[in-house]
C-alpha cells in the first residue's frame, strides 16, 4: 500500500510540472461543455427561405406569412425568377424556396387545387427531412382554411407524448455522451503517455531495479489519472446541472458504480496501449484511434446505433462507451434503477477485466 | 535548388524509417473514411416500436401492419395497456410506444374520430423528432387512404397541393453529405499532425542546431518540410476521393481538377498551421497535444462538419469564420453535390488563400526567432 502511494505521489508531481498538459486537462472539459451547452445542437430554426411569389395577391401574402410566423423560417429574399432560386441555393443563401404559382388566389378561392412548390436544399439529409416536415404541415394547415365547409377532419388524430425530455432539448442528450467522451480520452491518453514516457526516457529501467512490484507500480501510476478523470467527469456533471438544468432522476450510488467501472476499463485500455508502443508519438496516435474514434462514432453518442449496418452494430458491442452511455442516460434522464442496468454493468465489468488481463499479460512478458 | 532536393529526400528517408507513421498516413484515412461512411448516418431507420393494442380488432391490426411494413419502423413487441409500455421505454428496448385505445375499430366504423397516443423516448432528441415525424406522416397517410376508400366522391380535393422537391441529394442520404466532409477532415488531421512534428523533432533530437550551421536557408528548410508532406496530402486526396466515388457511390458532379487544385491550397493552410504549432512547442508530445486538443478538435466541432453552423449562436458563428475547414467544407460539398465551380466558390478560395498566407508567414517568422 505504501509503495502504491509513493508511486502515485511521484506521478502526481510529474503531472503538476507539465504546464501545458495541465492546461489541456482544464481546457478540454470546459471547452466541450460550453460547446455542447450553447453552440451545438440539431434543433432546426431560422431556416433561410426565399420566396418566388408569382401571384402577388392577398392570399399569396397570407401563405408567406404563415411560413414566417411559424417561427421556423426566416424570409431572406424575394425573388423574381427560377434562376435566382438556383443561385441562392447554390450559394447556401437559402435553404428552401417557396414558389407560389400565378393565379393562386383565383384557384383557391374558387375551390380548385393550386400547386405550391417548395424546393429544399437536400445536402444535409437530416436538416432537409425536418424542413420537409415543417413545410408540408404549414401548407396543409393553410390549405385547410379554403376547403368548402371548413377543414376536413381526419378520422385519426395523433397525440404525441414525449417522455424524459419533453422539450426535446438536444443538450440533455449530448451531455451524458460528453462525460463518456472526455473521461475516456483523458484516462486513456494520460495513462498511456505517462508509462511510455518512462520507457522513452529510460527511467522505467530504474523502476525495474527498485523494490516495486508490477502491481504497485501500475496501481500507483493509474491512481492519479483515475482521480483526475473522475474529477473531470464529476465537474462536467455538476456544471451541466447548474448551467443546463440537467436533471438527476436516479441514484447517485448507481452513477458512481457506472462511472468507476467505465474508468477502470479506460485506464486498462491506456495501459494496454502503453505496452504496445515504444514512443509517445505512436502511443498518442493509437490512443486516439482506439479511444476517441469509437467513443465518438460507435457509441450512439451522436449517431444512432440502430441506423448502422449490421456488421458495424456487432462491433459496437466491443465499445465500452456504448454501455456506459446507455447506463448514464438511463440513470440521469429516466431514473433507471440499478437492477435494470445489470447487463450494462456486466458488459463494462467484462471489458475492464479483459483489458486488464491482456495488459498484465503483456506487461509481465515485457518485464519478464 | 540542389539543397532543397536534398532536404526533401532526407524527409522521405525519415518517413521510410518510421513504418508506424506510414500506417498513420495511409491506413488511418481509409479507416476513418470507412467508419464515418458507415456509422456517421443521422438517418433514422428501423425505429423500435412497442404497440399497446387495447382494441385487438381487424382495424387495429391493419394499422400495426402499416408500421411493420414501413422500413422506418420495426414492431418489437405487443402489449395491451399503456402501463406495460413503460419498461420498454425505460430500458431503451423501444423508442416509440403506439397506444391504440379500446373501441378504436368501432369508432372508425361509425365515422367518429379517434385519438392515438404516441409515447416517445425523448432522450435522443434528434432521432425522436425524426421518428415522430415519420409516425405522424404514416398515420396521416393511412387516415387519408381510409377516407378516400370509404367515400371517394366525398373527399374534397385539398386547396393546396404541396409539391416538395429536394435538390442535390434527392434520396436524402446523409452519407452523401458526410463523406465529402471526411475528405476535409482527414486532410486536416493527417497533415497538421505530420507538420507539427516536423521541426519539433529536429529540435528535440538536437539536429536543428546542425541544420543551423549548414548553409541551408530558412525558406529552404520550410519548403523542404512542406513539399514531402504536401505530396502525402495530395495522395490522400486521390485515395479518399476514389473510395468515396467508387466504393460509397457519392456523386461527383463538379470538376475533379478544380477539387484537386483547391485541395492543394487547403493543404497549404493545414501544413502552415502544423508548422506554426511546431514552432510554439518544445517537445513532440506538446506539439501533438496542442495540435489535437487546442486546434483540431475545436475546428472540427465548429466547422459545420456535423453540427450546422446556422444553428449556432451569433457570436460563435463569427468565430467559425476563422476556421479554414469551414471554407473547405463548403468547397468539397459544393463540388461533390451541387457541381458548382469557381464562379460561386471564389470567396471560399480567397479566404483559404488568405488564411494560408497568414499562417505560413507566422510560422516562418516564429521559426526565424527560434533559429537565431
Amino acid at each position: 500500500m505504501r509503495t502504491i502511494l509513493a508511486v502515485a505521489r511521484k506521478e502526481l508531481r510529474q503531472i503538476r510540472r507539465d504546464r501545458r498538459t495541465l492546461m489541456i486537462l482544464a481546457f478540454l472539459p470546459a471547452f466541450f461543455l460550453l460547446l455542447y451547452g450553447y453552440a451545438l445542437n440539431f434543433d432546426i430554426r431560422n431556416i433561410a427561405l426565399a420566396v418566388h411569389d408569382r401571384d402577388g395577391s392577398a392570399e399569396s401574402r397570407e401563405l408567406i406569412s404563415a411560413f414566417v410566423n411559424s417561427g421556423y423560417f426566416d424570409m431572406q429574399a424575394s425573388i423574381t425568377s427560377m434562376r435566382d432560386a438556383e443561385r441562392l441555393l447554390d450559394r447556401n443563401d437559402a435553404r428552401a424556396v417557396l414558389v407560389i404559382p400565378e393565379g393562386f388566389s383565383r384557384t383557391v378561392t374558387t375551390g380548385g387545387t393550386a400547386e405550391v412548390q417548395v424546393i429544399i436544399n437536400g445536402d444535409n439529409a437530416n436538416t432537409a427531412t425536418t424542413v420537409i416536415g415543417y413545410a408540408s404541415s404549414i401548407l396543409r394547415t393553410a390549405g385547410a382554411q379554403y376547403a368548402p365547409g371548413g377543414a376536413v377532419l381526419s378520422p385519426i388524430n395523433v397525440e404525441p407524448r414525449i417522455w424524459y425530455n419533453p422539450e426535446l432539448r438536444s443538450t440533455l442528450f449530448l451531455v451524458p455522451g460528453l462525460i463518456a467522451y472526455v473521461t475516456m480520452l483523458m484516462a486513456v491518453t494520460s495513462t498511456a503517455l505517462s508509462i511510455v514516457r518512462e520507457k522513452e526516457t529510460g527511467t522505467i529501467e530504474q523502476v525495474r531495479m527498485a523494490p516495486v512490484g508490477t502491481f504497485p507500480f501500475i496501481a500507483g501510476k493509474a491512481l492519479p489519472h483515475f482521480i483526475i478523470a473522475l474529477g473531470s467527469g464529476v465537474a462536467v456533471f455538476g456544471a451541466s446541472m447548474l448551467l443546463f438544468d440537467l436533471p438527476m432522476r436516479g441514484n447517485w450510488l448507481t452513477l458512481a458504480i457506472a462511472l468507476s467501472l467505465y474508468l477502470v476499463g479506460a485506464l486498462a485500455t491506456g495501459l494496454l496501449v502503453s505496452t504496445i508502443s515504444d514512443t509517445q508519438q505512436v502511443a498518442f496516435q493509437i490512443a486516439l484511434l482506439v479511444s476517441l474514434l469509437p467513443t465518438l462514432m460507435l457509441s450512439g453518442f451522436i449517431f444512432p446505433i440502430a441506423s448502422m449496418p449490421a456488421a458495424l452494430q456487432v462491433i459496437t458491442h466491443a465499445v465500452p462507451a456504448r454501455y456506459f452511455l446507455e447506463a448514464l442516460r438511463g440513470i440521469v434522464l429516466k431514473g433507471t434503477a440499478a437492477s435494470h442496468l445489470v447487463p450494462e454493468f456486466g458488459a463494462l465489468a467484462i471489458y475492464a477485466s479483459a483489458a486488464l488481463a491482456l495488459a498484465s499479460i503483456r506487461l509481465a512478458r515485457e518485464r519478464g | 535548388m540542389q539543397r532543397l532536393r536534398v532536404l526533401v529526400w532526407k524527409e522521405f528517408v525519415e518517413l521510410r524509417l518510421n513504418p508506424r507513421l506510414f500506417g498513420v498516413v495511409i491506413v488511418a484515412p481509409i479507416m476513418q473514411l470507412t467508419l464515418l461512411g458507415y456509422a456517421a448516418s443521422t438517418d433514422v431507420k428501423d425505429v423500435p416500436v412497442v404497440v399497446a393494442d387495447g382494441d385487438r380488432s381487424v382495424a387495429s391490426r391493419e394499422l400495426i401492419d402499416r408500421f411493420e411494413a414501413s422500413r422506418n419502423f420495426s414492431v418489437i413487441g405487443s402489449v395491451t395497456t399503456v402501463n406495460e409500455i413503460e419498461p420498454y421505454l425505460e430500458t431503451g428496448g423501444a423508442w416509440l410506444g403506439l397506444v391504440i385505445p379500446a373501441g378504436y375499430g368501432r369508432a372508425l366504423a361509425n365515422g367518429r374520430p379517434v385519438t392515438l397516443q404516441l409515447a416517445a423516448d425523448g432522450t435522443d432528441a434528434n432521432s425522436t423528432t425524426v421518428a415522430l415525424g415519420y409516425a405522424t406522416a404514416l398515420v396521416g397517410g393511412y387516415a387519408r387512404d381510409m377516407v378516400e376508400a370509404s367515400a371517394p366522391s366525398h373527399a374534397a380535393p385539398a386547396a393546396i397541393d404541396p409539391r416538395i422537391r429536394v435538390w442535390f441529394n434527392p434520396q436524402l442520404e446523409s452519407r452523401h453529405f458526410m463523406i465529402p466532409g471526411v475528405l476535409a477532415l482527414v486532410l486536416l488531421v493527417v497533415t497538421v499532425n505530420l507538420a507539427a512534428m516536423a521541426i519539433v523533432r529536429e529540435k528535440e533530437v538536437g539536429t536543428l542546431e546542425q541544420l543551423n550551421v549548414t548553409p541551408v536557408r530558412r525558406w529552404e528548410l520550410i519548403a523542404g518540410k512542406l513539399l514531402p508532406y504536401g505530396l502525402i496530402g495530395m495522395i490522400d486526396v486521390l485515395l479518399v476521393v476514389a473510395v468515396a466515388v467508387f466504393w460509397f457511390q457519392v456523386p461527383l458532379r463538379g470538376s475533379f481538377p478544380l477539387l484537386f487544385g483547391i485541395s492543394a491550397i487547403y493543404i497549404l493552410c493545414t501544413l502552415g498551421l502544423g508548422l506554426f504549432i511546431s514552432t510554439i512547442s518544445d517537445t513532440q508530445q506538446q506539439a501533438m497535444m496542442t495540435a489535437t486538443f487546442f486546434f483540431l478538435m475545436p475546428m472540427i466541432y465548429l466547422s459545420g462538419f456535423v453540427f450546422p453552423i446556422e444553428n449556432m449562436p451569433g457570436v460563435i458563428q463569427w468565430v467559425t469564420y476563422l476556421i479554414p475547414l469551414r471554407y473547405f467544407l463548403v468547397v468539397v460539398r459544393g463540388i461533390f453535390l451541387k457541381g458548382i465551380g469557381m464562379e460561386i466558390l471564389w470567396p471560399q478560395v480567397a479566404a483559404l488563400a488568405g488564411w494560408g498566407t497568414v499562417v505560413l508567414s507566422l510560422a516562418i517568422v516564429r521559426s526565424r526567432k527560434r533559429l537565431n
